[in-house]
């Protein structure tokens, strides 16, 4: 490469340009990549895929051909560190209307390329006394503002955004495990075996992702920071069928769970909204609606569930 | 440097022959060493899948393991530095003991943490990478500073019997030890001089390493008291864990002391008197040891608040017998036998030690696993092994490799060194020249 310094630079300035989508150009599923020499031998996929040159010019090259760059990766890297400006993400809870669908988990487990047995979002059957009702209630990560598994962290690897969420960085992580028994709402999981995932052809890891899941790191929901960047709704809330999770920016004092778009602090004065566990002081981004004028009776949510399913929620009492 | 050949041939058994006696028990603990790297490679290989750990017992065996081996460690300084600066008379057949304790236990409990990480080969990070908020930051700097301490400690508590080595002709042993005596005596010979300096150097070093073992050791118990988990989040962890070092290094001095007099037949040397004051120690130290361990339940069992009411239920339902024989059996007991004279025989204060020590392990497990079986938000999983932590054979066999290694140490440095100091035994007029 000739001129290394300005080659650079405008391949940054197309990467932008495709991340955010411009020019509605598909590069299946994967944007982050850059060309690989067309000298070198390799075996041509067929599948041809388009591309804007730096020259601005719609281009076509084969899905081969695109080859993941360190340089790209570590750019990838110090941009998920520093997280979307001016912005400061919340999520809503509706705690009426949750009735364990699992639209969620399986969404995030799907866009995720989570094994099975890893639950992101989990569905915890909750009651707080014997004369008090039980209720469903999804738990994300909180994306706490005093975040006491960033607190813990030995090397750095889990770290909180300007934009208020908190990733994991598996390429980091050593494993101490110290964050999981930090988080006092087990949001976090472990790899406990090769979790075995099919990386698509080209991709490229980021933190925002956090795809591919690595043996012996953690993981745990990240809002889909990669579908923030785009401006696209996090996957669990897009899915929910009864629109449980609304998603949005304290700042604009808006959330939306795709149907309808509310005031946040409207919604929090007219619904109670509460955070879980207030008292621990850890500051979740995350806020409740209470189990209020409720459609559908709790046990609707175990109708028609796997054994697997109904199983973890036999002993539920007040607690 | 002269000695008087008794000694030398007293507290030096092994140095000059290997019985085999010697080896048949050096290849018992071999044999468990190989079968825990076995384990250790199966973990490598498939994953911590194949612990009994599991995402809400996130610390298991591994983590006990570490903190009881960090606390022997800890005691170990504590003892032998309290009793050298208290120039404590009794203490001369018994303070190599207690430091070879400290620093191969310091030695061994690194590696229980290296067993529980995840990322083996990404260790390096801890130094690559620090951040100084994180209580393992503060324990990387703390273990560190430790062995660097405590290496320096015993080494000086050698130097004199090094030289008395070199200088003692009659001495067979193969040439290379012959050298290695004379290297590491560092042309000490024992002028007034010299030993003036080294005097002054063991008792700095015995006050440091008191100092550092509290602060190490604290340190370790907030890794997890910062936490905001029930049972952990205590205001009572440091000093409680440092007491329970303590009860811990002076248990397993007392069982030391048993085997090394029994094997190597040091009746003349390690007396029913060393039995009866470190055992009045322990006495002393259980007694403080159990009213922390009291005033810590109480205050959660009292209230009301939730979490803290739920883990006491869980200690007094599925832990009940290990929760008794921790706090209750192994406290009193070894405090019961120890503090009537008429109970006082050296079987029964070495018993008293196991008890102790045992007990002590077992309230370092009920402290680490039940507050993970009690997260906040409940365990709501069909996977048993998710809900309730048992560690596997590999744990089992990690934990009996470390106690293999702690034993095949010790027979290692008793092949070189003498297990009980020859200089602190014949300083009688030396005290003089201090003055």
């Amino acid at each position: 490469m000739e001129n290394n310094e300005s080659g650079n630079s405008s391949r940054r300035k197309f990467l932008r340009n495709v991340s955010m989508g411009v020019g509605a150009i598909t590069v299946a599923g994967v944007a982050k990549a850059t060309i690989a020499d067309g000298n070198e031998a390799s075996a041509k996929s067929g599948k041809m895929v388009k591309l804007l040159s730096t020259d601005g010019k719609l281009v076509e090259v084969d899905l081969s051909d695109i080859k993941p760059s360190k340089e790209i990766e570590a750019e990838l890297k110090s941009e998920a560190k520093k997280g979307l400006p001016n912005r400061k993400f919340a999520m809503v809870i509706d705690l009426a209307k949750c009735a364990n669908a699992r639209a969620c988990v399986d969404a995030c487990q799907e866009g995720h390329l989570l094994p099975k047995d890893h639950e992101w979002m989990k569905i915890y059957m909750l009651q707080d006394d014997n004369l008090t009702s039980k209720y469903w209630f999804p738990r994300p990560c909180f994306h706490c503002d005093k975040p006491m598994c960033v607190s813990v962290c030995p090397v750095g690897a889990t770290y909180k955004r300007q934009d208020g969420i908190v990733l994991v960085d598996n390429q980091r992580c050593i494993g101490c495990k110290f964050c999981m028994t930090g988080c006092p709402y087990s949001a976090r999981v472990f790899n406990w075996k090769d979790p075995e995932v099919e990386v698509p052809e080209g991709h490229v890891y980021d933190p925002e992702t956090n795809i591919p899941a690595v043996e012996g790191t953690v993981g745990k929901c990240i809002f889909c920071a990669d579908n923030l960047r785009k401006g696209i709704l996090p996957r669990c809330v897009q899915a929910c069928p009864m629109g449980v999770l609304y998603f949005g920016d304290l700042l604009e004092d808006t959330v939306t769970n795709g149907i309808e778009t509310l005031r946040f602090s409207k919604l929090m004065t007219d619904r109670a909204g509460y955070r879980y566990k207030e008292d621990l002081g850890t500051l979740p981004s995350v806020y409740y609606l209470p189990p209020s004028n409720r459609e559908f009776p709790v046990e609707m949510g175990l109708e028609g569930a796997d054994e697997s399913i109904t199983g973890r929620y036999k002993n539920v009492g007040p607690r | 440097m002269e000695a008087d050949k008794k000694l030398i041939t007293d507290l030096t058994p092994e140095i000059e022959k290997t019985s085999i006696k010697w080896y048949i028990t050096f290849f018992i603990f071999l044999a468990f060493f190989v079968v825990g790297i076995y384990g250790l490679i199966q973990q490598i290989d498939k994953g911590h899948i194949v612990t009994g750990m599991r995402d809400n017992v996130v610390w298991g065996f591994y983590i006990v393991n570490f903190i009881f081996f960090m606390g022997l460690s800890y005691s170990g300084a504590l003892i032998s530095g309290v009793l050298h600066l208290f120039h404590t008379g009794w203490r001369k057949p018994i303070i190599r003991m207690a430091e070879l304790i400290t620093v191969i236990s310091l030695v061994i409990g690194p590696f229980f943490i290296f067993f529980c990480i995840g990322r083996l080969d990404r260790l390096h990070f801890l130094f690559m990478y620090p951040r100084i908020q994180s209580p393992i930051t503060w324990d990387v700097i703390a273990i560190c500073t430790d062995l660097i301490g405590c290496f320096i400690y015993l080494y000086l508590s050698f130097i004199e019997d090094f030289a008395i080595l070199r200088d003692y002709k009659d001495l067979k042993v193969a040439p290379w030890k012959k050298k290695l005596y004379e290297i590491l005596s560092l042309g000490y010979t024992g002028t007034e001089k010299q030993y003036k300096i080294l005097s002054n150097a063991k008792t700095v070093m015995a006050a440091m390493i008191i100092a550092i073992a509290i602060i190490v050791y604290s340190v370790l118990a907030w890794i997890f008291g910062v936490t905001l988990q029930p049972g952990w989040h205590s205001t009572i962890f440091g000093p409680y864990f440092v007491i329970a070092a303590v009860f811990s290094g002076t248990g397993l001095l007392i069982i030391l002391m048993w085997i090394f007099r029994k094997v190597y037949h040091l009746e003349e040397y390690i007396t029913k008197r060393h039995f009866v004051n470190v055992g009045v120690l322990l006495t002393v130290i259980a007694a403080f040891y159990g009213y922390f361990t009291f005033s810590d339940y109480l205050t959660k069992w009292y209230g009301s608040i939730k979490m803290d009411s739920i883990l006491i239920d869980k200690l007094f339902t599925d832990y009940y017998s290990l929760f008794i024989f921790a706090n209750y059996v192994g406290i009193l007991l070894p405090a019961i036998i120890i503090a009537f004279p008429k109970f006082r025989t050296i079987p029964s204060i070495t018993v008293a030690a196991v008890i102790a020590l045992t007990a002590l392990w077992v309230n370092r497990y009920i402290i680490v696993i039940p507050t993970l079986e009690t997260p906040f938000l409940p365990i709501q999983d069909v996977r048993p092994d998710w809900i309730s932590y048992a560690p596997t054979w590999i744990e089992w066999a990690l934990t009996l490799a470390g106690v293999s290694v702690f034993a095949m140490l010790f027979m290692l440095v008793s092949k070189i060194a003498p297990i009980i100091s020859i200089s602190e035994m014949q300083e009688k007029d030396k005290v003089e020249i201090l003055k």
